[in-house]
């Protein structure tokens, strides 16, 4: 009966009413799309980064992150392999052994950072075979390099050229080694892209006399949701010798910015429901001042003040559920859709973004917690401001109430 | 032998602003009405009639004095109480009407049953006997906006008798209605007092009214002046 009513009273002044249902629609839709949108956006440059070098988890040889240096590599056999490949979640994994090197062809000197790679298992955790710009990607069983072609054009290098890697070995033994380079890569990124260049795995372990050793067992998920579960059971599944990583952890400078753009947004919505708070708030304030004389009948007729404090609770609760569930409706198209066709930026940003390697796209995703998560602050927005007409309410004197 | 005291008034006295400039809206009022009675509270403007109503029916504390009603001193209950008393013993007619504008006139009768939790069948064949009695049957469905002053102080009539009261108070009943209203609504009540012994107190300035009273107390500056009362029956 009291829910009743309350959908009634709402309805008293339709006008106002529906103009605090149009804010509160509107202040959903847009913190819910600005939130999805965030969020897509978030998702895709983890994906982005994750796919582009890192993996989601990493295994290293214990202190290895601290120190890179071949001392601190670790030695993989099948044992670690089946341990990582075993682990629930898991969807790929691929070792690397990365040293940092002088490049030389002719009179040409560069630094580079060097990495062996086991090509079939990289190419299907980073996709990398995808950056290739010329020549061929390299198989697992191959003696060729791989070089990124800012480093190749500093170098004055093609496809088919030969590249001199020198480096101190594991153990500090000298490590040389000539290859020929089967491929040119790109990376959007400018430092990698002058710098890096790929071993086949075996090819670096000869070269820098460290057989059956990596610096790295690189680790992809089938759910990135479930990443801290699986560094977990990696843990628990892998000798203690051996640091189990997420991305989160090798990359903070990331996690940082995605906190501080995070709490912006906050403010951003905090003060998006601060405008509406006042909306709802001066619609309970007049239909407490129209209706003292009807609260005061009720008292008087034998309704608990409790009874019409919660009526009224229900009312704003009622507004705000009405407001909060259109303006949800009316987000879940546009959220859909830029979840299908991303924005697209071009010119100058675009280019900034490629430069790292990013394709300049604001994808939305489509995520039902942040539905549920608009509509409860919302309801609590309501319900809150509703306190202060509920103990106006409590502290009625039906005689005064009914004299006006 | 039957206890007929409906309301037993004791000494009542009301003073507002006692710590400023005291007003004495009413002054030692002894009042003592039985069941069946049909009342009429008269007096000039300010005289504390509603007052006085007002402290009857529970919605007033008294400044001294105690009000018993069918054995309960209502002013000793405290206000959770008191509104349990009013919805369960008490019935009202105000002079605005005062229904609720969102429910029909059905819904305005069966509300108070509602609050007394009372089940949906018995409310249901309560509020098609009270809308027959107060000539309402075919307004069921109309919300108060949709009917005349003088039918909402009908469905008004009816709520009050919803709850099956110890006794009705009725503040002014008729102020706002045409003669021909007025005349309906008497006509109601006297019918319902008459059959029902529903016991009626009116506060009233209408000579409709007082004529058709049985007995009728006069207050002048919140005391009783004159209670008079037919034949049968000896106030003082």
């Amino acid at each position: 009966m009291l829910s009743i009513l309350a959908w009634r009273n709402i309805w008293r002044n339709r006008n106002r009413s529906l103009i605090t249902m149009a804010s509160i629609a509107g202040a959903v839709m847009l913190s819910v799309v600005t939130t999805s949108l965030q969020k897509g956006v978030f998702d895709n440059l983890i994906r982005n980064l994750v796919s582009l070098y890192t993996g989601y988890v990493q295994v290293h040889g214990d202190g290895y992150w601290d120190e890179q240096t071949l001392d601190n590599s670790f030695e993989i056999n099948d044992s670690i392999r089946d341990a990582v490949s075993r682990t629930p979640g898991v969807t790929g994994v691929a070792a690397r052994l990365e040293a940092f090197a002088l490049a030389s062809a002719g009179e040409k000197t560069r630094g580079c950072l060097v990495v062996g790679i086991e090509p079939s298992r990289e190419d299907r955790l980073t996709r990398l075979q995808s950056k290739l710009e010329q020549g061929n990607f390299i198989s697992d069983s191959s003696g060729e390099a791989l070089v990124a072609e800012g480093l190749a054009a500093k170098l004055r290098l093609g496809v088919g050229d030969t590249l001199v890697l020198l480096s101190q070995g594991y153990y500090g033994s000298t490590a040389a080694g000539q290859y020929r380079i089967a491929g040119l890569l790109h990376f959007g990124s400018p430092d990698l892209n002058d710098r890096v260049c790929y071993l086949p795995l075996h090819v670096a372990q000869y070269w820098l006399d460290a057989p059956q050793r990596a610096t790295a067992l690189a680790i992809s998920l089938d759910d990135p949701g479930d990443l801290r579960q699986t560094q977990a059971a990696l843990r628990a599944a892998l000798p203690a010798t051996l640091e189990v990583m997420n991305w989160e952890e090798m990359m903070p400078e990331i996690v940082q910015h995605i906190k501080t753009d995070t709490v912006g947004m906050y403010i951003f919505i905090a003060v998006l429901y601060l405008l509406i708070s006042f909306g709802i708030f001066s619609t309970l304030l007049m239909m407490l001042s129209e209706r003292r004389r009807e609260f005061g009948m009720l008292v008087a007729l034998g309704m608990r003040k409790g009874k019409i404090a919660l009526m009224v609770l229900l009312e704003s609760v009622w507004l705000a559920l009405v407001g909060s569930l259109t303006g949800l409706l009316l987000s879940w198209p546009i959220v859909w859709y830029l979840t299908r066709y991303p924005i697209r930026v071009g010119g100058d940003f675009a280019k900034i973004y490629e430069r790292f390697g990013f394709e300049a796209i604001f994808p939305a995703t489509l995520y039902a917690p942040i539905f549920i998560e608009q509509t409860l602050v919302v309801l609590a927005v309501g319900l809150i401001l509703a306190f202060y007409p509920a103990a106006q309410i409590m502290r009625l004197n039906p005689v005064a109430a009914m004299r006006q | 032998m039957e206890n007929r005291t409906v309301i037993d008034a004791h000494n009542l006295s009301k003073v507002y602003n006692p710590d400023t400039i005291p007003v004495n809206a009413v002054n030692g009022v002894h009042l003592h009405l039985e069941r069946g009675e049909f009342t009429a509270l008269v007096g000039p403007s300010g005289s504390g009639k509603t007052t006085l109503l007002n402290m009857i029916g529970g919605l007033d504390q008294p400044t001294t004095g105690k009000v018993v009603i069918n054995g309960t001193d209502i002013t000793a209950l405290p206000p959770n109480a008191l509104i349990d008393f009013r919805l369960h013993n008490i019935g009202f007619v105000f002079q605005a009407f005062n229904l609720i504008p969102v429910l029909t006139a059905r819904e305005n009768i069966e509300f108070i049953m509602l609050l007394q939790k009372i089940p949906a069948q018995e409310r249901s064949r309560r509020v098609e006997e009270l809308l027959l009695a107060v000539g309402l049957p075919d307004k069921a469905d109309a919300r108060p906006a949709q009917l005349s002053g003088g039918q909402q102080q009908r469905v008004a009539v009816a709520r009050a008798l919803a709850s099956k009261p110890q006794f009705i108070l009725a503040d002014e009943p008729t102020a706002n209605l045409d003669s021909h209203s007025a005349s309906t609504l008497l006509d109601i009540m006297e019918k319902l007092n008459t059959d029902e012994h529903m016991t009626f107190l009116f506060s009233t300035h209408d000579q409709r009214v007082i004529d058709r009273a049985r007995r009728v107390i006069t207050l002048v500056d919140g005391s009783i002046a004159s209670d008079t009362a037919p034949a049968g029956l000896h106030h003082s």
